[in-house]
This record gives structure tokens, sequence and C-alpha cells, in this order.
């Protein structure tokens, strides 16, 4: 017994795929906006990466698509949430309540934007895609990160170690010398 | 996007892996509680038909049936969510564990880290459980496991990174295969002159256990401080869930194991190869896990972490570049 998915149906389910992961991407980062306590706006924001990694899978780089969960979900996010609990008891943690011209004006601004982009997108005329480089495996990606572009891949190194130098630096000041 | 799924197949895989994942983690359950029991002198469940094998069918219908009490105080949607999440990914990362030469869902070439990337998301699950709980155990239990979790993750990655180097490949298939041909060929004591193996596999081992926070380094759960840890709250099926969810870790982690370092579905001989060879293989290092948890004591948190960021972190870096610098001489 076959019982593929017949080819009619496939474009449907695609556009339902697509539209679905848009539609997960923007509850979370609603629910990362609106919510009143931190630890569910961190919540939302995960939500959010978890379909952004998913339109990724979707367009065929499932590479950035599980780095993408793999940092941001399980690295970036919880270091958030890590950083909540060490900070005050929960009740002092919900979000300031904002002034009453913030509302509107954050509306019109946003609207601006979103119609500017919006207009933008419709009536660009759109270059032809680049010539294909190479797949996208993980393979072409570390290939040219060591050959053409190793220099920004060293410098991005650097920055990484001044932030972590940076970090010790701050958390060790308070501490004894004798201890540890 | 390819979507040549046959639906049949499909379904078949989803519901044999989740059969999978709660069988096993019924049965670990029970097995748990023989060998504990054994090790201390005891009988262990014994009334529940012969040897007590029942007992985890009843236990899951007494977990089903028992009422979900959600505490008033708690932060009731992340509450719900967190046993979830718990369980989601680990059934996530069975789709792309190789069984057997055939026995895979779906054949990932970046299989590895898509398995590390799934895991990465379980330590949520504990995290928001226990600041959902809003119970001070809870939370102090949350912020143990993270701490332990952000703390294990990097050695384990930097020796994923070297198996990697070593076969040549992220897909679990052809990692596999890279250790066909009977026991010398494994990874964990390869005859091709990389001594650096059984290092490799020992800090892997370790690192997989604190990963499920699994005794010695079940820091989160330790009941003599903490009660039950982050899902002291949780009743019934939620913390049904999250048991769940630690087992289905487990048999994951000694799958990964097995995958990496012990021929995968490769007889050690060269007998008939197949799927019994990898059960076979990953039971015995589950029955390891077991034996470990309850032959040892639990460690400090402060030397728990000591042990990652001062031991495990520079052998795991050194080992790294120790075995590129093999392979680069031994060609």
């Amino acid at each position: 017994m076959n019982l593929a998915i017949s080819p009619d149906l496939v474009p449907i389910i695609r556009e339902g795929l697509f539209l679905g992961l848009i539609i997960v991407t923007v509850l979370g980062a609603l629910l990362a906006t609106c919510s009143q306590r931190m630890i569910r706006a961190v919540l939302g924001l995960v939500v959010c990466f978890i379909g952004i990694a998913g339109i990724y899978y979707f367009l065929n780089s499932p590479f950035v698509a599980l780095m993408q969960l793999l940092i941001y979900v399980g690295a970036v996010a919880v270091t958030i949430c890590f950083a909540i609990m060490l900070a005050d008891p929960d009740d002092d943690k919900l979000t300031a309540k904002t002034p009453g011209l913030a509302g509107p004006f954050a509306v019109l601004l946003g609207g601006t934007v979103t119609w500017a982009l919006a207009y933008a997108a419709m009536t660009a005329t759109w270059m032809t895609p680049a010539v294909k480089v190479n797949a996208g495996t993980a393979r072409d990606l570390g290939e040219s990160l060591l050959t053409t572009y190793s220099m920004v891949f060293e410098l991005v190194s650097i920055v990484l170690l001044i932030a972590i130098l940076g970090s010790l630096v701050v958390a060790r000041s308070g501490r004894d010398k004798t201890e540890c | 996007m390819d979507l040549g799924i046959n639906v049949v197949e499909m379904l078949i895989y989803l519901v044999g892996i989740i059969a999978f994942a709660a069988g096993n983690a019924a049965y670990l359950v029970w097995v748990e509680r023989k060998g504990a029991a054994h090790i201390q002198r005891r009988t262990g469940p014994k009334e529940v038909g012969p040897y007590g094998l029942l007992q985890p069918l009843a236990d899951g219908a007494k977990l089903m049936s028992k009422q979900l009490i959600i505490p008033d105080g708690v932060d009731k949607p992340l509450f719900m969510v967190a046993p979830l999440i718990a369980m989601v990914p680990a059934i996530m990362i069975f789709v792309t564990i190789p069984f057997s030469d055939s026995i895979i869902a779906r054949d990932i070439n970046l299989g590895l880290l898509m398995i590390f990337a799934f895991a990465s998301v379980n330590v949520l699950a504990l995290l928001l459980g226990g600041w959902a709980s809003r119970n001070k155990y809870a939370v102090i239990s949350a912020a143990r496991a993270v701490s332990q979790n952000v703390a294990y993750e990097i050695p384990m990655l930097i020796i994923a990174i070297t198996i990697v180097m070593v076969s040549g490949s992220m897909n679990l298939k052809e990692i596999v295969d890279f250790q066909a041909g009977g026991f010398w060929n494994w990874n964990f004591l390869p005859t091709n002159g990389n001594f650096l193996g059984p290092i490799t596999f020992v800090l892997f081992f370790i690192c997989f256990m604190a990963e499920t926070n699994r005794a010695p380094f079940d820091l989160g759960e330790a009941e003599s401080e903490l009660i039950a840890g982050f899902h002291t709250e949780y009743g019934s099926m939620g913390f049904g869930l999250f048991f769940m969810g630690e087992y289905a870790n487990i048999v994951i982690g000694a799958a990964l194991t097995v995958i990496l370092f012990l021929g995968g579905w490769y007889c050690p001989f060269g007998l008939t190869d197949g799927i019994w060879w990898f059960l076979i293989k990953m039971y015995l290092l589950i029955w390891t896990v077991v034996l470990i948890r309850w032959t040892y004591p639990r460690v400090t948190l402060w030397s728990l972490l000591n042990l990652s960021w001062k031991i495990l972190i520079p052998f795991s870096l050194f080992n790294l570049l120790a075995s590129a610098g093999l392979i680069k001489i031994l060609g």
C-alpha cells in the first residue's frame, strides 16, 4: 500500500506550512511584547525563535534552522531566563506601565514603518536572484568561513573573546582575592 | 522543500517512536526500582504480575486517572506548558536516530546537530516548570538545573565536534558506517592509532549523565534539600510527562553514545549486524547509568560546576586539538 501525498495537494500543504510558521512567529512576537510578566515575554521570544527556525528550514537551510534552535532557544533564551531569576522576586518584575501617549504614537510609528515596507516590497523591481554560490550545506559554509571570509570570522572571535573577558572583569570586581 | 513523504510510513514511525519512548520510560522505571532494590538488599516491586512486571502499567493507570491539580498562585499557562516542553523535543530527537541500517524515520544530513539543537530546548522545561510553580524549592532547583545544563553543554558539544572531525560527517548513519567492521574500528578504541578514543568516550559519558540530570549529578531534584525539585508542585500526568521526558532523554543519551562510540548496529565480532546489537549496547549503557546512580553519592553543586568549568572544558578542548593533530599525523 502506497499512500503518497497526491501532487495537487503539495502546493496547498506548502502554503499552509509557510502561513502557519509565520503565524507562530508573529504570535510569539506579540506575546513577547505585550505580556506584563518578564518570564512570559521570554516564552514568547522562544516561540518566535522556533517559528523563525521553521521558516529557515522551510527555505531549505536546515543548518541555519538548527543553529537558530541551538543558539537562540538553547542558549540565549535560557540565559535571559537565568538573568531574570537572579534578579528580584517575581512581583517586581512586571514591565513598567507606559505613559498614555505611547500607545497611539507606537501604533502610528509601527503603521508607518509597515506601510513603507509593504509599499517598497510591492512596487520595487526585484532583481533576479544572484547565481547560487553553493548548496549552503555545513561543508560549504565551513569552507567559505575558513577561506573567503576567514578575516571576518577571526574578527568575530576577537569580539567574543573581548566580551568574555569583559564579563569576567565585571563579575570579578566584587570578589575577595583570597577566595577560590 | 521535498514533500515526497509516504503518509503510511510517517504514521507508523510516529506511533512507533512515541510507543518506544513511552514503553522505555515505563519499563526503565521498573529496571531502576528493581536495580535499586537489589543493590540495597530489598526485593523491589513484586506484587503486580510476575517479578512486578506489570507494575509500570499500574503506575501509568494511576497517574492518568489522578486529578490534575493546579495550585493557586502558580503561573497557570507556563505551569501547563512546561511538561509539554519536556516531552516534545525528546520525541523529535528520536526522528533522526538510526536504530539500524533501515530503521530510521528521517535520515537527516545534520543529524548530530539536530539532536543537540532539540536537546538544548529541554532545559527550558525545567526552568519554566520550576519558575511557574512559585515555590522556593522549585525555583532553586530550576536555577541549579540551568547552571548545570549550561555548564555541561559546552564540553559535550566540543566532544561531539571531536567525533565529527574523526568520522568526517554529521550524518549519524555515516558516523556509524565509519565504525563498521568489528570492535577495533569503533571510535571507542580504534586501532588506527587514535589513542584518545577512550578519553573522549569517558568525557562524553560524564557529560551525558550530567545533561540528563542523573545521579550523581541530580542536584536539580536532590530530595533531601529540595523535596522533589522543579516538579514539587506537579501531580498526575504533569509529573508523568516530566518523568517520561527524563527517561526518554536517558535513552537518547545512551543511543547517542552507542552511535558515536560503540559502532551503532554493527556487531563487535562480525556476526549478523542489526537493530538487536544496537539495543543490546544501548540497554547495557542504561544499566550502567542505573548502577552508577545507586552506588555513588550525590556531589555538591560547587564540585559539580567545578568539574565542568575547571576540568571537563579544558580537557575536552585539549582533546579536540590533540585529536586534530593525530588525524593530521595519521593521515
